[in-house]
Formats: C-alpha cells, structure tokens, sequence
C-alpha cells in the first residue's frame, strides 16, 4: 500500500524521482596499502556514509579476511586493473573477496586476486555496477579457486561493464537469481564457464569475448531455487571461441557437466534471444539448447520448468563446431549423431502436457532464421534415462526447416538512470 | 504557488512516512554507542565472574550455537517498567532500549569451568528505535573492561580441552558487518537465540524454568500455560528428543540464520530451519548449486544412510574458508556436533535419487561399445 502511494506520487510528480537519480557528492576517503590494510579498508567500508567514494591507491593490498560492505550507494574506487589491487592470497577467514549486501554499489577499476570463495559478490542489491573490474586467480585454471569472479546474486539492475573475468571453477561472470542486467564489453577467459545468466529475467549480454572457457556463454534455470523460470535473455554481438578449455569445476557442481568445447548453451531458460554472435572452434557444440533433463539430475522441485521455449537464434555466424566432443554429454552425442556434431544441437525434449496435435505452438518452439550454413540436429530427447534412450534408436532430425522462422524480438534491457 | 506545492507534497510525504513508521520511546542514548561495556552496567562486582547486575536477566538457550568451543554467558537488560512480549515462534518482542549481551571466554580448563575464564568479547543487541544494531567489545588482557571494536580481530587462546588435552585457537572476533552476516535478514537486524522453544529450560542459579522465572519477575507478558510453550530437543542429550529432532535443531541454530527462505543463503535453496518439513528443502538429494569446491566432490548435500557421500558432511568437516560451513566466525570443527549429523543421515534408509531422477538406475556396463560413464552416481 504503501509502494503504491510512493509510485502515485513518483507519477504526479515527476520531479521527485529525477532528483532522487542525480549522483550526490559525497566524502571521499582515500585508502592506501600498508600492514593494517585489513583493518584500515574494513573500518572505513563500516564507517561510509552513503554517497562516499572509497579511493584506493595503486598497489597491492594484502587481506587475510572477506571484506564486507551493507552501507548504500558506495564506490569503491581504485587506479585501474592490475594497478589497484585486492589480493586474497593470505586470506584464512571468510569466503568471498568482497561481499556487499547494500543497494547502490558501484565498483570501478581494480582486480581482486586469489579469494577463497567468490571474488566480489553482491546479494539481494538495488543497482549493481561492476565497471573495469577484473577478477581472477594467480596460479592457474584449478579446481581449488573460487566458484565465482564478479557475482551479483539476487539483484535488480545490474551493470557489468568492460570486465575481466578469468580462472573461476563455475563461471567467470556470473550472474543469478536477479532481473535487469546488463553485461557488456566484458573479456572471459580459462573460467569453466566464461559469462553465465542463471535463473535470471531480462538480461542483455552483448559486445562481449569469451575465449578458452570450458563453455563461453551459459543461460541456465535450475531448479530448487527461490528464483527461477527465468527467461527474457538476449545474447548479441559476442565473439565466442576456442572455448575447449578441460572442465575443472568441483564434482557435484551442475556446470561440471557442460562438455569442453560448448560455444553458448542455453538450458531449461524461456525466451531467450541469440543473435549476430560469431561463434567459432568449439570441439562439441558452437550452440546447444537443451533441457534440464541433460544432466541426467533429479528434479524435486514440482514449481520448476526444465524446458527451453521460445529461444530464437537468428543472423549468426557460426564455424567449425563439434570435430571432437569431449566430456561426458559430448560422448553421448557422438554415440547419437557421429562426428562432426552439428553447429546446432537441440536436445528436442518439449513439455508434453503442452502439444497442440503433436507439436508445440509456435510461440514456444525453437525458431532459427539465417545463420549461414550452420547445421542443425535434434534428438528427439524423451526425459528418459540416456541409455534407454540411445538403445531405443531415438529419430534424429537433420532437416531444421521446421524450425525456421521467427519469435518477435525481445526488448533491450533498461536500467532507469544507467544509459 | 511553488513553495505551497512544495509544502503541500511535503505533508503528504510526512503523513506516509509516519503512516508506516511505529511508535516509539527512546530509553536508550540514541547516537553513538559509548567505547566501555562497563558504561551498560550489565554486570554486578568483578566482570570476570560475569554476574548479572541486580534487574539484569542471565540466561542459557537449550542448544547454542557453536563458537570454536567456548562458553558463554548471556544477559537480558531491560529499560525500567517494560517487559518482553511472548511469541510462539519467532524471536520475542522486546522493548526499545533492550541489550542482549553475550560474553564468550574459554574456561582455563574446560573440565572445571568454575577454576577460571579468559573473557574475549561481548557482543551487543541493542534495540534502537529505528531496529536492533550489534556491537562487538573486546575484553582486555587485564579482563577489567572492554571495549567496542567495530572491525573485530583476532585472539590467540590455549585451555584445556575436556579430553584433558591441550588445545589452542586463533579466536575470531567478528566485525558488525559480520555481526549482520549472521544476525540481518532482508535488511532486518534480530536476534537469534531468544525464541520459546530456546528459552523453555531451567536456567543459571538454580532457575527451575527460565520463563516462568521471567513471567513471576515481572519480566516477561503473555506467556502461556506450560504445555502450550513450545520446546526444542537438547542436541546432545538423548533423553529429550530423537535424532532426528536433535541433529534438526543443531541445524537450525548453527545454520538455519542464513538457510532459511528470507535469509542470506537463500539464494542456494537449503532451509535449516525445524520447520522446513520438507527433505528436499533440507538437503535431502539436493544438488548444490553455487557451491563451488564446498561440494568436495560429492553430488547430494545429503545422501540418505551415506554421511561420507553428503556435501553437509563434507563442510561441516572442514576448516577450510572458502569450504567450511558455517563460513563465519568459527574455525574449528564441532566433532561432537558433525558426529550428530553423520548419525543422522547414516540413520537415513538408503534409496535412489527421486524420480525423475535418472540417476543411479543409469549404471552402464564398465565397458562396452558406449564407452560412456554414468553422468551420475554416488559413492
């Protein structure tokens, strides 16, 4: 009732909710490396006040502790990536890098090195902005490195922009849970998966480079969570490739499962949009859109949708897919369709309490339009157990002229004050 | 004309802001908190024998939460004339104004505890106006007064184990962000101990049942007739619940802060709270889903009757940050707490992943033309 009184005002007076977007000024705190970095950055990431800037210095910060902030509207500030930087390497409490739990954070040019856990998270948040940012670890691509580099999770209107995410053992850049996000400009490179929207709405991820990833770009929906059925998802404008790095995520986890070689996978996600992408040398599939039922996991969860509908991939260039599938889901496939795998591969597993005379109406079903002279197959996948399947001599379609065609065009992802 | 605009808004703001806000009465200095814990009298003659000054309730919760094993002891303070407010289920109402003080020291000796403490910190609830805020104070090597340290710490403390061993810990001293780790739901500052079902036991001098020594004193309203208050198992005490009920309530006051719907977990699905009654929403073949390396490996966060193949096991087990659950501010491993749940789950009938899950029933031959390994199995 009362979010509704503060929308009718908002509307009658438009001028309140333009001066409450103008940036306000506010302290600035400058912060330097030294021994008492740890308890210096702390102390003033509990004592801002909202609107401060934090300004680190050039350098190397050392912590042995997660640093946390729950004070809105800060920036945390330093001199660019790989000039400021936050390293985690003697951390022995805590998981994250840097975890914020307040609305209107922003994060601008440094690198967070070698946390235990993710790198920089946000939880439940107002206006993200990751802006220059790199996350990564130091020693190599291993299992022991921290789940996530840049996570926003269970946050409306988030920016990641002009980011750099390496060696994570799930995802890069990882965005879950949240709605209006937009990722652009971004670099992903050795993550298991570079750039990865999960449970998500209204997402924008475009102008971006994933290379040497297990996978480049992941849209997944998984169930069991508070937030899924997500959808609404527009991958454009990316140059994937060569993303056949060995998957070392930990046993268990679900990207462990997304076969080296995977250009862009889209699982169990509604209405997502793939378009003008260039995707290219990916030893099992430059795109895959496929059902929960892939992973061959249970599903408890009776409020959760494993199906993909609607996702239409349109006026990409796609080249050199599938010459050598790897990994368990890889071999399956093989086993089903010979080498090369198509540039294409869709699991074909549709909801069958939604047929119309045989077929899904056209507005969930998968459309493909121009994409050169990528190839296609489905499998026709059941949900049955996979060995069941392959024993059954499943029909394979080839032929994609059923799924040519077009879904409207989703609408760009707005952030209010961001541009 | 645009000032009386200006005016007229502005009423209306005022009269929605105070539409939503509550009544108040401040009892407590507002502004900042004072440096020295002896400022909140809280404590009668030498702290270090930590005795409730005279209207100062102490207090014992029927399972704690664990804290690198040790002691602690915890106080209410009331401002004068008020009284707590009972509820059924969640924390208990208390007046603005009120501390919650908790004290953790680990006794010289943890065989005879009354031969003598090392206090570390008190951590402060206080109820503001505006909601509860947490305050860290750390004691002194004199243990003659503490004092607030937002940013927390770290001591070095030796005693002796209940094994008669020697044991020694790099004690972590949370700061109030972290306070908030554990204590902030949805933005929400609240306690976490004083519920009914905590709270309904005998307690410290000889206190024959804690809320009813509290209704008597004139402390506590609404408090209902005794078979009415709820009360949860002792976690290591065979005789007041199953092992389910006990390995359940161990859960939800180490865990259940962060693993519950609204909490700052959520996000992973799990719910420790008792009244999750649903296995899959506590860990029962539940996948993992951003947990990284903390899955050590294994697929379930429970699998029934297998503890070495569950996820829960794994972290619990571990001291390994970025691993180890609960993350914060603990370091140690509580064996006698991990052995509860591994009794637990090993009580569990084994069986297969719910349908339809495809899992275990995908056994492959070892080798054949597929060549292909089951995509899931466990241990």
């Amino acid at each position: 009732m009362q979010l509704r009184m503060g929308l009718a005002l908002c509307l009658l007076f438009p001028a309140l909710l333009a001066a409450d977007q103008e940036p306000k000024k506010g302290r600035v705190i400058h912060l330097k490396p030294g021994p008492d970095a740890q308890r210096e950055v702390q102390r003033a990431l509990i004592r801002a006040k909202p609107d401060d800037v934090l300004e680190l210095a050039a350098g190397t910060f050392e912590f042995n502790a997660s640093l946390s902030l729950t004070v809105p509207n800060v920036t945390l500030r330093g001199q660019g990536m790989g000039k400021t930087i936050l390293s985690f390497k003697k951390q022995d409490q805590g998981k994250e890098g840097l975890l914020v739990t307040a609305d209107g954070f922003t994060a601008e040019d440094f690198t967070i090195v070698d946390s235990k856990g993710d790198g920089l998270k946000v939880n439940g948040a107002r206006r993200v902005t990751f802006r220059r940012i790199e996350a990564t670890w130091s020693e190599a691509a291993k299992e022991t490195n921290g789940a996530y580099g840049l996570y926003p999770v269970q946050c409306k209107q988030v920016l990641i922009e002009e980011c750099v995410a390496s060696r994570a053992s799930d995802a890069g850049i990882y965005v879950g849970q949240s709605q209006q996000i937009i990722i652009r400009r971004c670099q992903a490179t050795e993550n298991v998966a570079g750039i990865e929207v999960e449970n998500s709405f209204d997402a924008d991820v475009y102008d971006n480079e994933a290379v040497n990833n297990t996978g480049g770009i992941l849209v997944f929906d998984l169930p069991d969570l508070p937030a899924k059925n997500g959808g609404r998802v527009r991958i454009f404008n990316n140059k994937v490739h060569a993303n056949n790095h060995p998957n070392f995520a930990p046993k268990g986890n679900i990207v462990g499962t997304v076969p080296p070689g995977t250009g862009i996978m889209v699982m169990a996600t509604d209405q997502v949009e793939v378009f003008k992408n260039k995707v290219q040398d990916h030893r099992t599939a430059n795109l895959s859109v496929i059902s929960y039922f892939m992973t061959q996991r249970p599903i408890q969860d009776k409020e959760y949708d494993p199906y993909p509908e609607g996702v239409y991939v349109h006026d990409n260039e796609f080249e050199r897919g599938g010459y050598d599938p790897a990994g368990e889901m890889g071999m399956i496939l093989a086993a089903l369709l010979g080498k090369p795998l198509p540039d294409i591969l869709y699991d074909g597993c549709v909801n069958p309490k939604k047929l119309v005379n045989g077929e899904l109406p056209p507005e969930l079903s998968l459309r493909l339009a121009r994409n050169g002279s990528a190839t296609f197959a489905s499998l026709g996948y059941d949900r049955s157990p996979i060995l069941q399947f392959m024993l059954r001599k499943p029909k394979i379609e080839r032929d994609a002229r059923r799924f040519e065609g077009e879904h409207p065009a989703l609408k760009p992802v707005l952030l209010g004050s961001i541009p | 004309m645009a000032m009386r605009g200006f005016v007229v808004v502005t009423a209306f703001l005022l009269g929605v802001m105070a539409w939503g806000a509550q009544p108040h009465a401040t009892h407590l200095a507002e502004g900042e908190p004072p440096e020295k814990l002896s400022a909140y009298a809280l404590f009668a003659g030498d702290p270090r024998q930590q005795r409730p000054a005279a209207g100062v309730l102490k207090y014992d919760l029927t399972t704690p939460l664990f804290s690198d094993y040790t002691l602690k002891h915890r106080f209410i303070k009331l401002p004068p004339g008020t009284m707590i407010h009972y509820r059924d289920d969640g924390v208990f109402h208390f007046p603005v104004g009120t501390i919650i003080a908790k004290t953790f020291t680990y006794p010289h000796d943890q065989r005879r505890p009354q031969a003598g403490e090392r206090l570390l910190e008190t951590r402060l609830l206080i109820r503001k106006s505006e909601g509860w805020i947490g305050l860290p104070y750390l004691w002194n090597e004199a243990q003659t007064e503490a004092e607030l340290d937002e940013v927390g710490g770290t001591v070095d403390v030796s005693w002796i184990h209940d094994d008669g061993q020697p044991r020694k810990n790099n004690y972590i001293i949370p700061n109030t962000n972290q306070c908030k780790g554990c204590h902030e739901n949805q933005g929400v500052m609240e306690p976490i101990g004083p519920k009914a079902r905590y709270l309904n036991r005998s307690g410290p001098g000889g206190v024959q049942n804690q809320l009813e020594h509290w209704h008597e004193a004139g402390a506590l309203a609404g408090l209902p007739e005794k078979s009415k208050v709820p009360k949860t198992a002792v976690w290591n005490d065979p005789a007041t619940g199953t092992l389910q009920e006990r390995a359940r309530v161990w859960l939800e006051i180490n865990c259940a802060h962060c693993h519950n719907p609204r909490g700052p977990a959520m996000q992973s699905g799990l719910d420790l709270r008792l009244a999750q009654h649903e296995p899959a929403k506590y860990g029962v073949w539940k996948s993992p889903v951003a947990a990284g390396r903390g899955s050590g490996g294994r697929l379930y966060d429970i699998v029934p009757g297998e503890p070495d193949a569950s996820i829960m096991v794994f972290r619990l087990e571990s001291t390994e940050p970025g691993v180890k659950m609960p993350e914060l501010p603990s370091r140690m491993v509580d064996a006698e707490g991990v052995k509860l749940i591994r009794e637990w789950i090993a009580s569990m009938p084994r069986g297969q992943p719910p349908a339809p899950g495809l899992g275990r029933q995908l056994e492959l031959p070892p080798s054949g033309p597929w060549q292909v390994r089951a995509l899931h199995k466990t241990r």
